[in-house]
């Protein structure tokens, strides 16, 4: 069976309902996602897009499973570089569980095929991602050199 | 932390994290091919590396397999790494005002 994933696993001082909120409102991805914002109202068949702040779309897929605040599998097509676009769909999915005195994330991102460039893409950005928000839910504060890229880092 | 450094002290462990490394999602079975070592004390090892949140597992039908998880190695990288990409950053972000005559009147 072709299939490559990976499997990114973090806790995080806080409760399974902020870390929902944080996953998927804009006004907090834009704080630990490299500027990014994701759009969709995360109903089950709903279309979904993330964008970078000057408006290009980066990705964009289908909500495929909604269960508010525990787990979300995304349908993820990546939108802006031609070698991982020609892979097509690749899915997330992001299980919310809480544990003593934390919650735990775990962030699953597959697609069925071998030796996939857009799981290598990904593999290599979700730890920042992951790491830039444990930080902004623990510490409460923005991640100066993360708010919309390199700009704000002043 | 003091997981994850107790957890990485140890040769074996170390060298199953490679093999994962090498490829993701193996069965206990797999881990155990080139070690000489009973699966129990694979079974030790993975559970301390699972601990320290270093292995991240998930069932695929009766079988249990295992995944590399970076992010506890990330997060200590990040540690003493992140002031100095910060400062990499200002310094660019000091470059483009500059370039673009944007300053803010403070140089």
């Amino acid at each position: 069976m072709a299939n490559d994933k990976f499997v990114y696993v973090t806790y995080i001082r806080t409760t399974p309902e902020v870390l929902w909120n944080a996953l998927l409102t804009p006004e907090f991805t834009r704080q630990y996602w490299f500027g990014v914002t994701l759009e969709s109202d995360w109903k089950k068949g709903s279309t979904w897009k993330m964008v970078f702040p000057d408006g290009r779309v980066t990705d964009s897929g289908e909500v495929l499973e909604v269960e508010k605040p525990r787990r979300i599998v995304l349908k993820w097509l990546n939108e802006w570089m031609p070698e991982l676009n020609a892979e097509g769909f690749s899915r997330c999915t992001m299980e919310i569980e809480p544990v003593e005195g934390a919650t735990k994330l775990t962030v699953i991102h597959e697609i069925d095929k071998s030796q996939s460039k857009v799981i290598e893409a990904v593999g290599g950005g979700w730890p920042r991602i992951l790491s830039n928000l444990k930080t902004l839910l623990e510490t409460n504060e923005p991640l100066a050199m993360t708010k919309g890229g390199c700009k704000s880092a002043a | 932390m003091d997981d994850v450094f107790k957890a990485l002290a140890d040769p074996v462990r170390r060298q199953l994290l490679d093999s994962l490394h090498q490829r993701n999602g193996q069965t206990l079975g797999e881990l155990c091919e080139g070690h000489d070592m009973s699966r129990q004390a694979v079974t030790k090892h993975l559970a301390i590396l699972e601990d320290a949140n270093l292995v991240a597992t998930r069932k695929d039908g009766r079988e249990k397999l295992h995944f590399l998880n970076p992010l506890p190695i990330f997060e200590i990288a990040d540690r003493w790494v992140r002031k100095f990409e910060h400062g990499r950053l200002r310094a660019l972000d000091e470059l483009k005002k500059n370039l673009e005559g944007k300053s803010d009147g403070k140089r």
